[in-house]
């Protein structure tokens, strides 16, 4: 009975020191990681989302220029299989907890604004100098990443948002133009919608995904209504949010949200693009990551589908962009510098993106073996009005983005009456306010 | 010396679990009430790279003032209700007539279960298509259905309602649960001794008397404790409702979604309050029933 009880006494002893033991072993090895080693480049730990499709592909592919240029650094994918929202709760937390990757993804421009604040982003203006990319970006972009005469972030691509997509055997039968998608303003737009809802009733005129494919409609049609300097000035305070324009262009947005599929809110991009193949739905207005779905599809421009600036739009582009950044407390400094390097670089641009389907930031990469699509959205980029995007947070930060997902969502879901507009309108002033 | 050794032991044997239990439980809970009380509402914030402060209740008072948290707890209660009601209707009604000693009860008794081995996630996808909300010629899922076997007059929009969307969310809630309350009381009904229904039935019961008067009233603290059980997993509500929407809809908001939310958004206090406020809740729900089974284990 005695020996019993010193036994147990000895496991339950045995166990609190176990427990204790792993706890300091975890803290030495987190405590070497941070420290660790700032000179040699021996790896690389990037954090990205492109975890699926072709912007797992397009990482590939700037993983093999990694190994090309700098053969010593080992890249190592800190990648999660969530979309973006998880990813950054994820990233955030890491950060928080003082075990960085190297270098992470995020959206060029305000989205960064967090991270910068926190002090967790180091100014990367001198790389700007080392790798020659001053001359090489287009200015307005620098301007929009500059801050206090500082840069934080290198972008590795560029996208498009305002892009409206068409099918053109839905525009057949419904006796729209099948050569041209472009509509000079918003209420040219309407009228082909209301064209096709009373020629072909059972065809959505326009598919729309769930929250975030809304707010990424809105803001379309926020830069039709504003243009470019309207709408850039409602991110710093030239614009008023109140204003009686703002009012006509969310008045505009119900209008046109009355004419998409109600099924919306379950779902992400694919599916309402999905209905433009299928058949279902005539127009739909997204990102220029589109093609990539439409040409596993064996779609072809002209053919098949339409792309157009979206409607009153022409002349601005409404970008989005990948950049990447050096973390501060990064374990691995000089292989964050080669990652930052090969993102950057004519190489690594290149091959990332006619695989990713968005374009080079870098103006001076020669097109020609790029598709006909993204040829036509460098040309803009170059010639275009650069307007940064509200969704994909070029000129929002991730708390306004968050805002304006719950306002629309909180309009779209109600009757979208002149109440609901009226505090949808409040809802938005009040995010983008100081 | 014999106190000593008397008690010793025993507490080095449970100080494992209470150190765990102290700080990844009681310690955390502490750590976020504190959080709840600081005006962290950023990124920069957290990280005390900008400066906050003690406001004490306002995070609170804020969330409470909010019209949108008040949506999300309005939605909180109609899909805890319907969900209660529901799971421990279908949950009793099988239990009820497995207990009737069917030839297949075997069968049954796992197609009732089934849906609980069921991944919240996976389920919240079948649902997601299930509840579209396209009705006449777009239809599917179930309004597909009701317009097939000719119930077309119960098409609805279904999480589309800004009132009632929640509660299309409790469809596949109960859906999951039901089996879970069935194994509960059936469990319950195989406890009462045979000899209580045959000591009725030779007093001349009849067999829904023996059921009213004799079973029910024992399987009371089972209802208990499938209420407890259903009541504070359906607070917590969340997994279902990604799934079957999204994070930022509306419709289908609740205090779980709105703190993942603030979270995303660096908002750690507001997050922090949130979870306060449910776990009052559930403390409010959770303690009466403590106090009861401490009395009855008393006596």
């Amino acid at each position: 009975m005695r020996r019993t009880r010193i036994l147990a006494a000895l496991g339950a002893a045995a166990l609190l020191v176990g427990t204790a033991a792993c706890g300091t072993d975890d803290e030495s090895t987190s405590g070497s990681d941070n420290t660790g080693d700032t000179t040699s480049a021996t790896e690389v730990e990037v954090f990205t989302w492109w975890t699926a499709g072709s912007e797992a592909l397009g990482l590939e592919q700037l993983q093999g220029v990694l190994t090309e240029k700098y053969p010593d650094v080992e890249f190592i994918n800190g990648g999660i299989t969530q979309g973006g929202g998880s990813g950054k709760d994820l990233l955030q937390t890491r950060l928080a907890a003082g075990q960085p990757p190297d270098t992470f993804q995020v959206h060029a421009g305000k989205e960064a604004q967090d991270y910068i604040d926190a002090g967790q982003v180091e100014d990367v203006t001198d790389l700007y100098e080392k790798f020659g990319l001053n001359g090489v970006f287009p200015q307005d972009l620098i301007d929009m990443l500059t801050q206090d005469g500082k840069i934080y972030t290198i972008p590795s691509n560029v996208h498009r948002a305002n892009v409206l997509w068409a099918a053109i055997p839905v525009l057949e039968a419904a006796g729209l133009p099948t050569d041209n998608a472009y509509f000079a303003s918003v209420d040219d737009f309407i009228a082909a919608l209301e064209k096709i809802k009373t020629a072909t009733p059972d065809i959505v005129p326009l598919s729309v995904g769930g929250t975030w494919c809304q707010v990424h409609l809105l803001e379309t049609i926020l830069i039709a209504e504003l243009g470019a300097e309207g709408y850039n000035g409602l991110f710093d305070g030239s614009t008023d949010w109140n204003g009686a324009n703002v009012t006509t262009a969310l008045t505009k947005f119900a209008k046109l949200m009355s004419f998409t599929n109600i099924d919306r809110d379950s779902f992400d991009w694919e599916p309402p693009m999905q209905m433009l193949l299928d058949g279902k739905a005539a127009f739909n207005v997204m990102g220029d990551w589109v093609p990539a779905l439409l040409d596993s599809n064996d779609l072809v421009a002209g053919t098949d589908y339409l792309y157009a600036p979206s409607p009153g739009t022409e002349g601005i582009y409404d970008f989005l962009a990948d950049s990447f950044s050096r973390t501060v407390g990064a374990p691995h400094k000089a292989g964050a510098e080669a990652w930052l390097d090969v993102i950057s670089s004519v190489e690594g641009q290149t091959a990332f993106n006619k695989v990713k389907g968005s374009i080079p930031a870098r103006t001076d990469i020669d097109l020609s073996s790029f598709s006909e699509y993204q040829q036509s959205a460098a040309d803009s980029f170059k010639s275009d009005a650069i307007v940064g995007s509200i969704q994909h947070g070029a000129a929002a930060t991730i708390q306004q983005g968050n805002a304006t997902n719950d306002a629309v969502s909180k309009f779209t879901t109600s009757s979208m009456d002149a109440d609901a507009l009226a505090a949808l309108q409040a809802a938005l002033a009040a995010a983008y306010a100081g | 010396m014999t106190r000593f050794k008397r008690y010793v032991p025993p507490i080095l044997l449970i100080s494992p679990s209470l150190i765990l239990m102290g700080i990844f439980v009681y310690y955390l809970i502490f750590g976020s009430v504190q959080l709840s009380t600081t005006s962290i509402h950023t990124f920069p914030q957290f990280t005390g790279a900008r400066p906050h402060e003690n406001v004490g209740i306002g995070n609170y008072l804020d969330l409470l003032g909010s019209e949108d948290f008040r949506h999300s707890l309005k939605n909180l209660l109609l899909y805890t209700v319907l969900f209660i009601v529901g799971t421990m209707f279908f949950g009793f009604l099988w239990a009820w007539l497995l207990d009737r000693r069917s030839k297949a009860e075997g069968i049954f008794r796992s197609l009732y279960l089934f849906p609980m081995a069921v991944s919240s996630v996976a389920a919240g996808v079948v649902w997601r298509w299930l509840l579209n909300a396209n009705q006449g010629q777009r239809a599917s899922g179930l309004n597909r259905l009701f317009q097939t076997v000719g119930l077309g007059f119960l098409e609805n929009g279904w999480t589309t309602s800004v009132d009632f969307g929640i509660a299309a969310i409790a469809m596949p809630a109960i859906w999951q649960m039901s089996g879970y309350v069935m194994a509960l009381f059936l469990a319950g009904f195989r406890g009462i001794p045979n000899e209580l229904r045959e000591a009725a039935r030779v007093d001349g019961a009849k067999e829904w008397q023996i059921y009213r008067h004799v079973l029910f009233p024992q399987l009371s603290p089972v209802a208990l404790s499938a209420l407890i059980i259903l009541g504070h997993m359906s607070l917590k509500v969340f997994d279902l409702i990604v799934s079957v929407t999204d994070y930022r809809v509306y419709t289908t908001k609740a205090p779980a979604v709105d703190m993942a939310n603030y979270m995303n958004g660096g908002d750690y206090a507001t997050a922090a309050a949130i979870g306060i406020i449910l776990l009052l809740v559930v403390l409010v729900l959770i303690v009466p029933y403590l106090i009861h089974t401490a009395r009855e284990d008393r006596q």
